[in-house]
């Protein structure tokens, strides 16, 4: 990339509230309101719970209250005679055909897989893992007849301590041990790199366990008609979910329809194949009715699978001017109870990051998965990607501490420079644009850096009970998962490529189906933009179905930041060969050659001349059949599946100013800007809201949430009473921005930004916590910086 | 079965109901008003947000006999004649929402807030939206369109 | 979550309330229903039948009455803090309740309702502690006043029997030259307080010539910080202020949970009390 791609786009937001429009007629680059929201807004929904059939049954599932314990009886038949209640099973009346929950990311040779059932038969690993279900004709008998299950337990120890379960003594999770794998990644020579190094920092940091905790709980409903098989389901992966749930039950893939109607967040939470869904499938098919389940919002926080949870020991060396030598990460990462669907490779997704956007010549990855006796844990949000960046964020400003050098000069002195791309880094991977110098420049300015440092100053000096500290993170992170060539090297088990169809309808209208699955990141708005400007119809005129195995018969769904970056280049490319067909089919009409034919305007003439055939027009004629050429169909449409060579790496730099008061012990934002390259932007609007909602996901990491567990395996965050999630009077206002680098790896020049606020955020925080802590000789508070480890870190300080 | 007399978004029901039946699942379940969702079991999140003779309540913990005689209002009998309440429109335009789950509460709060302060300030916004939680949007949009639709209501009243 | 089933009585009188009570030990009062319902639908309690008072008219309302407030016990925390008789006599009351979980739960909840639940993370209890406020609890056996002070017996236990309804409550009017603040300490706005400080101060020349301090969340009840009260009495502004501020967590035992442990607690409670005080005083 050269300088001049770097344009700054000026969208000074927070400030004037204004998106700037693009020139002319292009959809694309356009601020358009949203085609999702009118159902939404007027609560026309169709959320899964709201869908009913006839005859259907609800389950409930009874959940251990042991965090391990062999299962030594279940009788469920006073629950049986109920009333209302229509069956009642333990785990033992489903083992021969309930199989086993499904990984999909073998990451090691080594890799322990173990048995999952669905429901537990002889032991269970966590508190809340399923048991015993109900099925009764309403949710309150339901919920009656889960107390009338009586289950009896054989307790056995809790592993709740990765280090402790990795000791020759400890209690096992599994027969096979508590490891699950471990890898080594190296680049480099670190032990060169560590030796005689002038500065060498070594820290280890706590990724908090945490709860995805998507506004809609999950829910299931499943009806067959004896032959095929219908699963609606609150699911990011309809797709996926198919194939693997007709691995697991048997049930062919032909006849099983999945659908995921309105689905109300997900963040990675949905990512899953879970023993609810497998089992109302089974469960239909036993009854023969159609069976519903609805989770509880505390069912869903022992339930949904949990994020992050690492323990990361990192050692950075570097030169007495800053530069870093090289970096040794030691990872301990928390599998939870079982290996889900992509568990064991959520750290492996941050392998390649630790290096964030710094140069360096040596690097080593390790990684343990362990096995503890707590809900398993996966993606959530940024999913190995949030955890690698915090860590080098958080160690390049005690880089900066320990050579008494401003954290954001010590960045500029290792980053890649904007001239240097493409640039491969230590770990391997090939960055193919950027601009830290734009970004950074443009968010210390917005941010007004040197004012804060002078605020900060004098505020040390006067001993203000109130102390500032500024933070900054720069981040880079790989998504738009993923090129199934990598993916295939890293050993998972599917392929990363997405697809999209797109047809004119007789009347020129244009029906778009895509293999996203959308859950709020309104592709059905953005995937319009992209078509109307590709076949120059009216952006209104163009419709987009998605989520219904039977409608959007391809698809790889929707997380890591791949959709507009994978998916929405397929529908271009769809467009794309559309247009190739209406060329053939114009020319004929028009009696010319093909190559006479220019494209403008949503209408095909040719040069030289005013003859004409709009694109609506080809389409009715495609549809009449009447006059069509040799080789050409009765049909205007096309599909295309788009599989990219490399991952998208946006980037950014966020600056966070907080107030710590150093009397209670809490941090509050007072003023927080981001400033992200995502490349080419469809719509600003809806850019501007991932980042949003990202940078408040990545804030309640660093302040407010997790996930507790008390030594006897027992979650003691079950309800959001005790899991703090922010509300609008706990976040300030965020100063957003942009830079825009485009992408080279697809034909739109965009890059992912579901995750990168998210990631980006969490080590802006705690670096200005710290930061404000710095002079008491505080250089780490473990996350969530609550009111209460900040006063102890304090109390120690002074004491 | 307790016997009660509800009005909900201008239709007259009469209904039995258990005691322990909660008014959002009267409202979903029964009535069909499946507009109100439900987030959470211990009055945090918000998302079931309705009014209730003119006031924000979370529906999850009122119990439907505890609603008897009393005038609903929903999500769903916000807007007339097919158009957007000016708050939905705000929603729309300031692009507020983005899975929709926490935006029929969030809604009726935004409304609900209005009563007290017709032109609030940013502060005044977040405070008043505390009780209901969003993990898509962080907050943002929403303040600028609650701001933005007090400004339409203003008007809506002072241009008759 | 669903609740278990129960039995529902809705009484046309107190009298009939406390009849329906009578009748059925293992009933319930039913108010607001703000903290009940979640205990419900947790399935944390099982009452057999709820008693719903929370329409009768004779236990509603905010009086105005010689040397007291008397506020009805199914006043919504909401209409206690638009209350112009409760901002003009007992503004503690309305400074605290306005801290009560979120608007929809105050258009709900009720000022007697959450006393009578004895949580001592509530932020009302230890405003009506602070002010030596008067109980009236209505049976069939007729009328007992309890003083705040033996009112809240134990954790989520206060000494209404249960044939007892917590009738109203009696705010007394303390008269010109007090100040009054509650500072609510929480991690999120809707989070229950870690501790909270109310505290009513009656201002000398240059100084404090009486003090009232209830805490929240410092022990099993809600307690007053009697120590600093005395340390308080006649101190002037300044470091005096702050040294009897030191004594507020004297003889508590505030819990330990997921939000704080005890010694963080105190501290707090030192550092609140001297915030709470201050800004009574109008020092802030």
């Amino acid at each position: 990339m050269t300088e001049l791609d770097a344009g700054l786009v000026g969208e000074q937001i927070a400030e004037s509230g204004q998106i700037s429009e693009p020139d002319g007629a292009r959809e694309i680059g356009r601020a358009r309101r949203r085609k999702e929201d009118r159902r939404l807004l007027t609560g026309h929904t169709r959320w899964t719970d709201n869908l009913q059939q006839p005859g259907m049954l609800h389950v409930m599932f009874v959940r251990s209250p042991m965090a391990h314990a062999r299962i030594t009886r279940v009788d469920v038949s006073a629950a049986r005679d109920l009333p209302g209640v229509v069956a009642a099973f333990s785990g033992r009346d489903f083992a021969d055909e309930q199989g086993s929950l499904p990984c999909a990311w073998p990451v090691s040779e080594d890799i322990v897989i173990p048995d999952h059932p669905p429901m537990a038969v002889s032991q269970v690993r966590y508190v809340g893992e399923a048991v015993a279900c109900v099925i009764a004709t309403d949710r309150y008998r339901a919920a009656d007849a889960l107390e009338a299950v009586e289950v009896d337990y054989e307790p056995l120890p809790a592993v709740m301590d990765m280090n402790e379960a990795l000791a020759p003594d400890s209690p096992k999770v599994h027969e096979a041990g508590n490891k699950a794998f471990s890898v080594t990644i190296t680049s480099g020579d670190v032990e060169a790199a560590l030796r005689d190094a002038p500065v060498v920092i070594d820290r280890t940091y706590v990724q908090q366990r945490l709860i995805p905790s998507a506004m809609e709980p999950r829910a299931v409903l499943a009806s067959t008609d004896g032959d095929t098989f219908t699963l609606w389901s609150s699911t990011q992966i309809p797709h996926v979910l198919r194939v693997m749930l007709a691995v697991t039950t048997g049930i062919p893939e032909h006849r099983l329809r999945v659908i995921a109607p309105d689905v109300g967040g997900g963040f990675g939470s949905k990512l899953q194949v879970t023993a609810e869904e497998v089992l109302c499938l089974l469960l239909t098919r036993r009854l023969g009715v159609p069976v519903k389940w609805t989770e509880s919002r505390s069912e869903g926080n022992l339930t949904v699978h949990h994020g992050r949870d690492q323990i990361q020991h990192l050692t950075l060396a570097a030169e007495a001017d800053g530069r870093i030598r090289g970096l040794r990460v030691r990872l301990l990462a928390d599998m939870g109870a079982y290996l889900m669907l992509v568990t064991p490779g959520i750290p492996m997704l941050g392998a390649s990051m630790f290096n964030g956007i710094y140069k360096m010549d040596a690097y080593e990855f390790g990684c343990t998965g362990v096995f503890t006796t707590k809900m398993p844990t996966d993606a959530y949000r940024g999913a190995g990607r949030p955890e690698a960046t915090f860590a080098i964020e958080r160690i390049m400003d005690e880089l900066a501490a320990e050579l008494k050098m401003d954290p954001v000069e010590v960045r500029r002195r290792n980053w890649i420079g904007h001239e240097e791309f493409p640039y491969t880094t230590v770990s391997g991977l090939t960055y193919d644009s950027g601009n830290y110098e734009a970004a950074t420049d443009r968010a210390l300015a917005l941010f007004g850096y040197d004012k804060l440092r002078a605020e900060q100053a004098d505020r040390r000096d006067r001993r203000d009970p109130v102390q500032l500290g500024i933070g900054v993170s720069t981040y880079t992170e790989m998504c738009g998962l993923a090129p199934s060539r990598m993916l295939g090297m890293a050993n998972y088990g599917a392929g990363g490529w997405e697809h999209g169809s797109v047809r004119m309808l007789p009347t020129g209208k244009v029906e778009v189906i895509t293999g996203t699955s959308p859950h709020g990141q309104g592709h059905v708005t953005a995937w319009s933009q992209i078509v109307a400007d590709s076949l120059g119809v009216p952006f209104d005129d163009v419709t987009v179905l998605h989520g219904d195995t039977a409608i959007a018969h391809k698809g790889m769904d929707t997380y890591g930041s791949r959709s507009l970056v994978i998916g929405g280049v397929a529908v271009l490319q769809a467009c794309e060969k559309v247009k190739a067909k209406a060329r053939k089919l114009a020319a004929h009409l028009l009696e010319c050659s093909p190559d006479d034919l220019e494209f403008d305007g949503g209408a095909f003439t040719v040069r030289g001349t005013g003859s004409a055939k709009t694109i609506q027009e080809l389409a009715f004629a495609a549809f009449t059949a009447h006059d069509l050429p040799e080789g050409v169909e009765a049909r205007l449409d096309s599909d295309a599946t788009f599989d990219p060579d490399n991952y998208s790496f946006p980037h950014g730099t966020h600056l966070c100013a907080v107030e710590v008061d150093t009397e209670t012990g809490q941090a509050r934002i007072r003023s927080y800007v981001a400033v992200d390259d995502v490349g080419r932007v469809v719509n600003p609007l809806i850019v501007r809201g991932q980042v949003h909602g990202g940078i408040a996901q990545g804030i309640a990491q660093a302040l407010f949430e997790e996930a507790v567990y008390d030594a006897d395996g027992n979650l003691l965050t079950t309800t959001m009473a005790d899991y703090l999630l922010p509300s609008a009077a706990d976040l300030p206002d965020f100063t957003t921005d942009r830079t825009e680098t485009p992408s080279t790896g697809n034909p739109l020049g965009v890059k992912g930004v579901g995750e990168a606020g998210t990631i980006a955020s969490t080590p802006a925080v705690v670096n200005a916590v710290v930061d404000a802590l710095r002079p008491y000789g505080i250089d780490d508070i473990r996350m969530p910086c609550t009111p209460e480890r900040i006063w102890r870190a304090l109390e120690g300080a002074r004491s | 079965m307790p016997r009660i007399a509800i009005t909900v978004d201008g239709i007259k029901h009469e209904e039995d109901v258990e005691p322990r039946l909660l008014l959002v699942h009267l409202l979903r379940d029964r009535l069909g008003r499946t507009g109100t969702p439900v987030g959470c079991d211990t009055t945090n999140c918000g998302a079931c947000t309705v009014m209730l003779d003119g006031r924000s309540v979370k529906s999850c913990s009122v119990l439907a006999v505890q609603a008897d005689g009393c005038d609903v209002v929903t999500i769903e009998g916000l807007g007339a004649n097919g158009s957007l309440h000016p708050m939905q429109q705000a929603f729309h335009e300031e692009h507020a929402l983005q899975c929709g789950y926490c935006t029929p509460g969030m809604v009726m709060a935004a409304i609900d807030l209005l009563r007290d302060d017709p032109d609030p300030s940013e502060e005044t916004i977040r405070r008043g939206l505390e009780g209901n939680l969003c993990r898509c949007t962080g907050y943002c949009n929403i303040v600028r369109a609650v701001r933005r639709g007090a400004q339409e209501m203003g008007q809506a009243v002072r241009t008759p | 979550m669903i609740p278990a089933p129960f039995d529902y009585v809705r009484p046309g009188s107190v009298e009939e309330a406390c009849q329906a009570l009578a009748a059925d030990e293992d009933a319930k009062v039913l108010a607001g229903g703000q903290s009940l319902l979640p205990l419900l639908r947790l399935r944390l309690a099982y009452p057999s039948t709820l008693v719903d008072i929370g329409r009768l008219p004779e236990l509603s309302g905010v009086h105005d009455r010689d040397d007291h407030v008397y506020i009805g016990a199914m006043t919504t925390h909401d209409d206690v803090l638009r209350s112009p008789v409760i901002h003009g006599a007992c503004p503690l009351v309305a400074l605290a309740a306005a801290t009560v979980a979120d608007p929809a739960v105050r258009h709900r909840g009720t000022f007697g309702g959450s006393l009578a639940h004895g949580d001592p993370a509530g932020d009302l209890p230890a405003v009506v502690l602070a002010l030596d406020a008067v109980l009236v609890a209505r049976s069939a056996r007729g009328e007992r006043e309890i003083p705040a002070a033996e009112f809240f017996a134990d954790y989520l236990e206060t000494a209404l029997e249960p044939d007892e309804i917590l009738a109203g409550v009696r705010i007394p009017k303390l008269g010109p030259g007090w100040g009054y603040h509650y500072e609510k300490f929480h991690r999120t706005a809707q989070a229950w307080a870690v501790v909270g400080v109310a505290a009513a101060v009656k201002r000398s020349d240059g100084g404090i010539e009486e003090a009232r301090i209830g805490l929240t969340n410092m022990g099993a009840t809600p307690v007053r910080a009697r120590a600093a009260e005395a340390a308080l009495r006649g101190a002037e502004a300044g470091d005096r202020v702050r040294a009897a501020c030191e004594e507020a967590a004297a003889d508590t035992s505030p819990p330990a949970d997921l939000h704080a442990q005890p010694d963080y607690r105190r501290h707090l409670a030192r550092v609140l009390t001297h915030r709470a005080v201050r800004t009574a005083a109008g020092w802030g």
